[in-house]
């Protein structure tokens, strides 16, 4: 008889049942949508408190956060990015930014000049033909972007950590900071171990032929590891450095870490 | 009074029967929000390079844009994968799967879609699943187990690059976790309706009987 306590007396069947109905996902789904609706379920998530939007988006950046604790916890960060052979090749690969490719920086490689900064012994700033000199290598891989569609490319160019090497570059240090043309001023910042992985490359050329306009000329960071938005184009400078410098994409919400 | 006795009585001779144990509505019901939060949060994702010529109404989605629904489907995918994995734990450790969901015959399905189609499927007992019904569990159990395993494909391609080669390759498992999420929506609206067609089912899954 125990059992039957659970049994409120005196419930109106057709009322509990307008209740539960209440819970369906149809009405559910309504209520999550409106106006800050999404607490109601964060709510029901997590049973704390959660009274206002910006506390609900605390909490998902906690999340985040903790996520990025399991993935450093589980996973190895040294892990390769599976390569392809030529004829896995998306034709054409895709010009993709967060503008139209006419608005693209227009690079004048004779002038441009790469600057290195931070927690470096070799502060100086290197020309493109000075870059060409260094050995480099060809990687075919998938670039898979943040929206969900990826594309396989070839890039060739010199490993990252062979330049922080030269460089003298602490790699004690805990990011990479790249800064681009663009005249919104993107930027990205790379975790060291990152950094260091074998297949993060400074890019100069796609598919054999310097690096074209839409990909970056006359230098992109490819970082196969990493979500596309993590790869920067048009870099013009690199700063070694313990401060967390924020993002173009980064400091709008993307998760930084963003390892694939 | 007297009816009152009599009343008493009858519920002494046949006692309420468990339909559904706690172990299994608490679940039901942290999947169904767990579904609801990934469903909504992956609409949003899809709608940012749509597969297919369409895109999800913006009012059916959640977290605002790309970046809100990724932190919402990367959070809500904990609860869906903690609860699910339990499920399914207990599930086959207390031989409900075995016993609610088995055996499922080719002849039993037929049977019970044909009367399914001319009303004549009955729900008298609770408790026995008929043959549509054990399908459409077993089935979305193997669903649900997809999804996650496309998910993660999809989340941690080089790190879980496996699984990656379990669908193919990175495209199909995009397309895989599509169509299973699209699979668990059919689902769903069957499953509501029958629910709310047959009432006391959907108060065995909120009370237990």
């Amino acid at each position: 008889m125990a059992k039957r306590s659970f049994l409120i007396p005196g419930v109106d069947k057709r009322l509990l049942i307008k209740d539960s109905i209440k819970t369906m996902p149809d009405v559910t789904r309504r209520r999550f949508i409106a106006g800050g609706a999404s607490l109601g379920a964060l709510t029901l998530l997590t049973g704390c408190d959660v009274v206002d939007s910006s506390s609900a988006e605390e909490m998902l950046k906690q999340v985040s956060k903790f996520n990025d604790a399991v993935q450093a916890f589980i996973f190895n960060p040294d892990a390769l990015a599976p390569t392809f052979p030529e004829s896995a090749i998306t034709k054409p690969f895709p010009f993709n930014a967060y503008y139209d490719l006419d608005d693209a920086p227009d690079v004048d490689g004779k002038d441009w000049k790469l600057e290195v900064r931070g927690l470096v012994d070799n502060t100086k700033s290197w020309t493109l033909d000075e870059l060409y000199k260094l050995p480099q290598v060809t990687q075919i891989t998938r670039h898979i972007c943040v929206e969900g569609w990826s594309a396989i490319g070839s890039w060739t160019g010199t490993p990252l950590r062979d330049f922080l090497k030269l460089i003298g570059a602490d790699t004690r240090a805990k990011y990479v900071w790249f800064q681009c043309a663009d005249k919104d001023g993107y930027n990205s910042p790379l975790d060291m171990r990152s950094a260091l992985h074998p297949q993060t490359q400074m890019t100069f050329k796609y598919a054999n032929e310097i690096l074209p306009r839409a990909y970056g000329f006359p230098m992109k960071i490819r970082v196969p590891t990493k979500l596309g938005f993590k790869n920067p184009k048009y870099v013009v400078s690199m700063e070694v450095t313990n401060d967390y410098k924020g993002g173009y994409w980064e400091d709008q919400g993307y998760n930084s870490f963003s390892g694939s | 009074m007297a009816s009152l006795t009599v009343s008493d009585e009858q519920v002494r001779a046949t006692p309420a029967k468990v339909i559904q144990p706690a172990w299994v509505r608490i679940m039901h019901w942290i999947n169904a929000l767990a579904m609801i939060l990934m469903i909504l949060s992956g609409w949003q994702i899809y709608n940012a390079s749509p597969l297919f010529g369409f895109s999800f109404p913006r009012e059916y989605t959640l977290g605002g844009w790309l970046g809100g629904g990724l932190l919402w489907h990367f959070a809500a995918m904990w609860l869906l994968m903690i609860n699910g994995l339990a499920y399914l734990i207990t599930g086959f450790a207390t031989g409900r799967f075995r016993k609610k969901l088995l055996p499922i015959t080719a002849s039993g399905v037929l049977h019970d879609v044909r009367a399914a189609l001319t009303f004549k499927l009955g729900h008298d007992d609770l408790t026995v699943y008929n043959y549509v019904q054990r399908l459409l569990y077993a089935g979305i159990i193997v669903v649900g187990v997809l999804i996650v395993l496309s998910g993660l494909a999809i989340w941690k391609p080089v790190q879980l690059y496996y699984l990656v080669m379990l669908f193919g390759d990175y495209p199909t498992a995009r397309y895989v976790h599509f169509f299973c999420m699209a699979a668990i929506c059919a689902f769903l609206i069957v499953h509501v309706a029958l629910a709310l067609l047959v009432p006391k089912s959907l108060r065995a899954m909120i009370i237990g009987r």
